[in-house]
């Protein structure tokens, strides 16, 4: 199959031009120190500028779904300036120092948090050629990096030496490691689909049709399961108990103030995007085109479509999805998400590895 | 001579393991020693991928600091331990302790003397395909690892086993 339409858009030519201009100006060493430096620098601006998004698209969803109308004074029409108030707002609050915390433990738990975060936000794929962490074994390093972040929650409810914080912690550690297991079964399911743990490789084996179809019923289902347990990871509703706010306060980050309540905040809604994003890779495709195999004329149209409008597209798609979910469903009781995850999602999610094992080694996949 | 930033990175990955390392075990709370393993634990993981075994890091991340220490933190949160840990130690164990620092360091430097390091046996940040690792576990020839892996998946089933006996309802 002629691939060489993947090519229209790649960075990959013009990354290479930055490194040969830098190293001609200084030794190689310097060259590669400057563009890790740039690349943080614009990976922690696309977090900051992603998460003011989400929020605001949050507000205007959630509104839209309780039948009202959101913000929409701030910032002429449709409230666009809501959120960039508020980012100001929380900039200015002061940070609180608590009596008889664990000032160390306290203050290091939000570092944590948006550590793991912005660590797997860094795995996307956002173009051909735009990879930021590619590395061979690129989508157990995410499941791996973003197993961080229970931790500095765990360490948020218990430095902050409050009762509510600590239940909120206990609920959400437990909630988070059993969910892992579900959700690192169904990305087993697509690498066993995909014969790769690349992320890049990933995308590339979807040019012939996105997973989502390729493994006939399975990877459906296994979409689902990893939206579910996606969702309860990122700490949203219907799985939103760590902060359960009529039983809670606001769980493990009630004793939080200023900044440090917003790193919780960002890392819950890049979480959000993460979990859409890696969805969007493993099942519908990542920065692929949308083909339709026969039909050439419309698969070169899609193709003048840049990767970074599709990656942006879907996974804005699956974020709708997640916040559809979330305003909808009421919130779960604990044991209910214990029973929901051990009794079946995991058994589910392990007979569908099991015949996506079948199927691939009697070669009945597309 | 040259440093390269690989030896600049080690050196300062080396010395915050040094210094959590010692936090670890000097820290009086136990919450704090945890955290500071942790750290520890990260550095390790960064090691493996700075010598481009991503694979062996990642599985660092994701079960050391994701899972062994995510246990023990709960293990804490789950019992009463916030009294401080910080001890007076008697004489004669100060004594032991030294001794057995001293014999400890005497016997790295020996082993690391003495071994002949295989030097650039493997290419600078270059990545070990994970394929390798896998046909390495599963094969049956030479530095090939089937027994072992076999002999730990046995015992993985036993230790479930076991956790099932203890919690099932009686």
């Amino acid at each position: 199959m002629n691939q060489s339409f993947l090519d229209y858009y790649s960075l990959t030519p013009f990354t290479e031009w930055i490194h040969r201009t830098l190293c001609g100006v200084m030794p190689e060493n310097w060259a590669v120190f400057v563009e890790g430096v740039a690349l943080g620098v614009v990976i922690l601006l696309a977090y900051a500028v992603l998460a003011v998004v989400l929020i605001y698209m949050e507000r205007r969803v959630c509104g839209a779904f309780q039948c009202r109308i959101g913000p929409n004074r701030v910032g002429g029409r449709g409230g666009l300036l809501q959120v960039p108030a508020d980012v100001l707002k929380i900039l200015t609050k002061e940070i609180i120092r608590l009596k008889r915390a664990d000032h160390l433990l306290y203050e290091l738990a939000p570092y944590l948090v948006i550590l793991a975060s912005i660590i797997s936000f860094s795995c996307l794929p956002w173009n051909k050629g735009a990879e930021v962490l590619d590395m061979q074994i690129g989508i157990f390093f995410v499941l791996a990096s973003s197993s961080i972040g229970v931790l500095g929650i765990l360490l948020a409810g218990w430095s902050s030496n409050n009762k509510y914080t600590i239940i909120g912690a206990v609920r959400s550690g437990a909630m988070i490691i059993s969910y892992e297991l579900s959700l690192g079964i169904t990305v087993l399911t697509v690498v066993i689909l995909s014969g790769t743990m690349s992320i890049s490789g990933i995308v590339e084996s979807q040019a012939g049709g996105w997973n989502i179809f390729k493994g006939h019923i399975l990877t459906l289902v296994a979409f689902v399961i990893y939206l579910i347990s996606g969702n309860a990871e990122a700490n949203r509703g219907p799985f939103d108990l760590a902060e359960a706010e009529q039983e809670l306060t606001a769980g493990y980050h009630t004793e939080y103030s200023g900044m440090h309540f917003g790193f919780f905040y960002l890392a819950e809604y890049l979480n959000l995007f993460i979990t859409s994003g890696i969805a969007s890779t493993l099942f519908l495709g990542g920065w692929m085109p949308f083909h339709v195999s026969g039909l050439d004329g419309f698969n070169a149209v899609m193709d003048y479509i840049p990767g970074i409008v599709w990656f942006l597209g879907k996974t804005f798609f699956v974020i709708f999805l997640l916040m559809w979910i979330r305003w909808t469903f009421p919130r779960l009781r604990i044991d209910q998400v214990l029973t929901l995850e051990w009794k079946y999602l995991m058994q589910l999610s392990l007979l569908i590895m099991l015949l996506m094992v079948v199927l691939k080694v009697f070669g009945l996949v597309f | 001579m040259e440093i390269t930033l690989q030896e600049v990175v080690f050196g300062i990955i080396a010395l915050m393991m040094a210094v959590c390392s010692v936090l670890a075990v000097t820290s009086g709370k136990i919450l704090r020693a945890a955290t500071a393993l942790l750290f520890v634990l990260f550095g390790t993981s960064v090691l493996y991928f700075m010598l481009g075994y991503t694979y062996l890091g990642a599985v660092q991340l994701s079960v050391y600091a994701g899972g062994i220490v995510v246990l023990y933190v709960f293990s804490i949160l789950l019992t009463r331990s916030d009294k401080n840990m910080n001890e007076r130690i008697p004489r004669g164990r100060w004594f032991a302790a030294a001794v057995t620092v001293l014999v400890g360091f005497v016997l790295t430097l020996f082993l690391l003397f003495t071994n002949g390091f295989a030097l650039n046996s493997i290419p600078a940040l270059q990545e070990l395909d994970p394929e390798t690792v896998g046909k390495a576990l599963i094969g049956m020839g030479k530095y090939q690892f089937v027994l072992p892996f076999e002999v730990v998946s046995v015992l993985l089933l036993a230790c479930m086993i076991g956790a099932i006996m203890i919690a099932r309802k009686r």
